[in-house]
C-alpha cells in the first residue's frame, strides 16, 4: 500500500552525470523493496508542472535520528528534473510510494546477472544486497555509451562476484553493449535469472538474450508516467498474460517490472492487432 | 450518521468549520459536493490507499464502453503548461466486466459511484444504460459525448446539439427515473448553452461542464507530433478559466439545473470560483495525478473558504457571483469579512469577494 508523505531534503550530490537526492519519506523507506518507485511532485507552490516524476529507489537506510531515508538517481532532463537538482537541504518534498510491483526473489540460491543501461542501474544494488542475502550469486553487467554515464561502479564493484562494463566508445571496460557480453557470462556462470533496468531497446535485447540462453528475466521499464498511481492509463505496453492474451499493461501498476518473456518488445509503442479490445484485432 | 455526514471537512477534525456542505444533483443528496473525474481515478480502488473515497461527495468512473477497448498507441500524454495533454483512446475493461468487477468493489465500500459511458452511436449508448439499469449500486449516470459517431463521419456527439440530445433522451429513456443523468458537455463548440438546452430538453437532470479541450504538442526533437494520437484533450488549471466561462454562461442561462464544474480544480479556492459561477457540485480531474488525496483536500479547503465568507451553507454559494451589480454582500459575508477586519486580518488584496464586489 502507498502512501503520500511530505519528506526532508537531506543532500543533493552529483554522480557523475548523474544526481542522486535523499531524503527523508516518513514509511517508504520500511516498506520499500528493490524496484519499487516513487512519485515526487516537483516545482514548488503555484508551479505549472502538474505532473510527478518518478524514480526508482536506489538506496534506503535507517539514519537513527531521521529515521529511515530513501535515495533516488536522476539525470537532469528538463525543468523538472533541474528544480529537484536545486533542491537544498531542508527543502520539503511531497512523494508517493512505494510503487509498482518489485522484482520477483528466486527461492533457490541461483546465480543471478544483474544488467543495466545508464543510471538504470540505480535499483539493483538494493536488489544485488537481497539476493546475495539468499545466497544467490550476484554478478553485474553495466553498459552506457561513454564511461560518465555509467552509474554505480564502485558499488558494483563491491557487491558483484564479477562486475564487466561496456561502452559504445570503448571509454571504459569492453567497446560495445551489454548483450555483447551476456550470453558468454550467462553460459560461463549457468545463470539462471537475468535482472535488468534501462532503455526499452536495451531491455529488449537483454530479455532476448537471456531467453536464447535459457535464463528466466526480470526487466524493469522506463515508460512515461502521468500519475504513477495506476489512475491516467498513459504508461501501457504490450504484454502476454497468463492466458496467452495480450494486454495493454500499465508499467506503474503491472510493473514497472515485467518478465522479459511476456513483453512485446517489438511492438512496444504501438497496438497491436491481436490485443485484447485493439480496434482491428480479433478480440473486441 | 445521516444527521452528521453532511457537515464538516473530511475527517471532521476538530476545530475545522462547521459548514453544510450537502448538495443536490436532482433529488440526488451528496453529502459533499467533492467528486473524482471521469478518467482521472479509474474504477475508484487505484486512489484508496490515499483518502476515504466515502467521504467524498462520489466517485465518477473512468468513461466505459460496451465491449474491451485496447486504447491508442503510446505516447499518449504529453505535459503542457499548467496541464496536459492526453489521447488514451477510452482503454477499459467493457460494460460487463466493470459491472462484474469493478462496480461490486465500490459498493463494498460503500462509494457513492458515478458510472461514465461512452459509446460509438447512439445504439451503443442505450445499449450501455440497458446494462446499467439494473445495477442498484449506481447513484448516477455521466454520459460522456465528447465521442466520434461512427455513424456521421466521426462527428462528435457534444458538438451538434441534435446528436447529442439523441443520445441523453436514449439512455434517460432506459435509465430509472430516479436516477440522475448529467450529461458532459465539450467546450469545443460555438455555443455551449445552445447544446445544453438541447440536453436538457432530452432529460438531463444535469450537466458536467466541461471535458477536455482539443490540442495538440509538436515534439520538436522528434519534429513529430508528441502524441501517437496527433491531437489530444488539454485538461488541468490552463483550462479553468474556460471551464468557469462555461459554467457561468449555462447558468445564466438555466439558474435551476445542476451543474458540475470541472477543469483543473486543486485547491478550495479553484472549486469556489466554479461554485460562485453557477455548480453545485465540481469534480477533481487532472490535479489527482498531481496529489493523490487532493479530493479529499478540496472538501476541507472548501469547507474552510465557505465559513472565512459566512456561508452557513453550502448550498447559499452556487451562482453568488451571478447577483446584480447592485446589491451589496449578503449580511451574513459582510459580517464574516467585517470581522475579520476587527481581527485585523482583512487587508488581504487577494480576496476574491472583494474583487468580485469591486468588478
Amino acid at each position: 500500500m502507498p502512501v503520500q508523505v511530505r519528506g526532508e531534503v537531506l543532500g543533493v550530490r552529483r554522480a557523475g552525470q548523474y544526481h542522486v537526492l535523499t531524503l527523508t519519506a516518513p514509511g517508504i523507506p520500511e516498506l520499500a523493496r528493490p524496484g519499487h518507485f516513487v512519485g515526487i511532485s516537483v516545482g514548488g507552490e503555484g508551479t505549472g508542472m502538474i505532473l510527478r516524476r518518478s524514480f526508482s529507489i536506489h538506496k534506503v537506510a535507517d539514519r537513527g535520528p531521521y529515521g529511515g531515508t530513501l535515495d533516488i538517481a536522476f539525470a537532469v532532463h528538463g525543468r523538472g528534473t533541474a528544480w529537484m537538482a536545486g533542491l537544498d537541504r531542508h527543502d520539503s518534498v511531497d512523494i508517493v510510494g512505494p510503487l509498482g510491483r518489485p522484482f520477483a526473489l528466486p527461492r533457490e540460491p541461483v546465480s543471478c546477472v544483474l544488467v543495466a543501461g545508464g543510471y538504470g542501474s540505480a535499483p539493483l544494488f538494493m536488489l544485488a544486497e537481497q539476493l546475495r542475502e539468499r545466497g544467490c550469486r550476484v554478478d553485474f553487467v553495466l553498459g552506457a555509451s561513454t564511461e560518465d554515464k555509467l552509474f554505480g561502479v564502485l558499488d558494483a564493484k563491491r557487491m558483484a562476484s564479477t562486475l564487466t562494463v561496456t561502452t559504445e566508445d570503448g571509454s571504459l571496460g569492453e567497446k560495445g553493449r551489454v548483450t555483447d557480453v551476456l550470453p558468454e557470462i550467462i553460459e560461463r556462470l549457468g545463470s539462471s535469472v537475468v535482472y535488468a533496468c534501462g532503455p526499452m531497446s536495451m531491455l529488449a535485447a537483454v530479455a532476448d538474450t537471456a531467453a536464447a540462453h535459457g535464463a528466466y528475466s526480470q526487466c524493469a521499464v522506463e515508460e512515461a508516467m502521468a500519475c504513477g498511481i495506476g489512475v491516467c492509463m498513459t504508461c501501457v505496453l504490450p504484454v502476454i498474460g497468463d492466458d496467452g492474451v495480450t494486454r495493454m499493461l500499465r508499467s506503474c501498476i503491472d510493473g514497472p517490472v515485467f518478465r522479459g518473456d511476456r513483453v512485446r518488445w517489438a511492438d512496444v509503442g504501438t497496438v497491436p492487432a491481436d490485443t485484447w479490445g485493439a480496434p482491428a484485432g480479433g478480440h473486441r | 450518521m445521516t444527521a452528521v455526514i453532511g457537515y464538516g471537512p473530511v475527517g471532521g477534525e476538530p476545530g475545522e468549520p462547521r459548514i453544510d456542505m450537502k448538495t443536490w444533483i436532482g433529488d440526488w443528496v451528496l453529502p459533499s459536493p467533492i467528486m473524482t473525474a471521469s478518467g482521472c481515478s479509474a474504477s475508484g480502488k487505484e486512489l484508496d490507499p490515499f483518502f476515504d473515497l466515502t467521504r467524498i461527495g462520489a466517485v465518477v468512473t473512468k468513461s466505459v464502453m460496451l465491449a474491451p477497448r485496447s486504447g491508442r498507441a503510446t505516447p499518449r500524454m504529453a505535459e503542457t503548461p499548467s496541464g496536459m495533454l492526453n489521447s488514451i483512446g477510452l482503454q477499459g475493461p467493457g460494460i460487463e466486466a466493470f459491472v462484474e468487477k469493478d462496480l461490486p468493489w465500490l459498493r463494498e465500500r460503500g462509494v457513492r459511484a458515478v458510472v461514465s459511458i461512452a459509446g460509438g452511436s447512439v445504439e451503443e449508448y442505450g445499449k450501455l444504460a440497458q446494462v446499467l439499469r439494473y445495477c442498484e449500486e449506481i447513484s448516477a449516470v455521466e454520459v460522456n459525448i465528447s465521442c466520434p459517431n461512427v455513424a456521421d463521419r466521426g462527428q462528435v456527439f457534444a458538438c451538434d446539439a441534435k446528436l447529442a440530445a439523441e443520445v441523453v433522451s436514449n439512455v434517460r429513456r432506459i435509465i430509472p427515473s430516479e436516477i440522475p443523468v448529467i450529461a458532459k458537455l465539450s467546450p469545443d463548440v460555438t455555443d455551449i448553452v445552445g447544446i445544453a438546452y438541447a440536453v436538457v430538453k432530452a432529460g438531463a437532470t444535469g450537466l458536467s461542464l466541461i471535458n477536455t479541450t482539443l490540442g495538440m504538442v509538436v515534439d520538436t526533437e522528434t519534429l513529430r507530433p508528441a502524441l501517437a494520437g496527433v491531437t489530444g484533450g488539454l485538461s488541468g488549471p490552463a483550462i479553468r478559466p474556460i471551464a468557469v466561462r462555461c459554467v457561468w454562461q449555462v447558468h445564466e442561462a438555466m439558474p435551476d439545473i445542476p451543474i458540475i464544474g470541472i477543469g483543473g480544480i486543486g485547491s478550495g479556492l479553484d472549486a469556489l470560483q466554479f461554485i460562485l459561477a453557477g455548480a453545485s457540485a465540481v469534480q477533481v480531474g487532472t490535479m489527482t495525478f498531481n496529489d493523490p488525496s487532493s479530493p479529499q483536500r478540496v472538501h476541507t479547503e472548501l469547507a474552510r473558504a465557505l465559513a472565512e465568507r459566512g456561508f452557513g451553507r453550502f448550498t447559499d454559494a452556487i451562482g453568488y457571483a451571478h447577483r446584480p451589480h447592485d446589491e451589496p454582500l449578503s449580511e451574513f459575508v459582510a459580517d464574516a469579512w467585517a470581522e475579520d477586519d476587527r481581527a485585523g486580518e482583512g487587508s488581504d488584496p487577494a480576496r476574491p469577494l472583494s474583487s468580485g464586489a469591486a468588478g
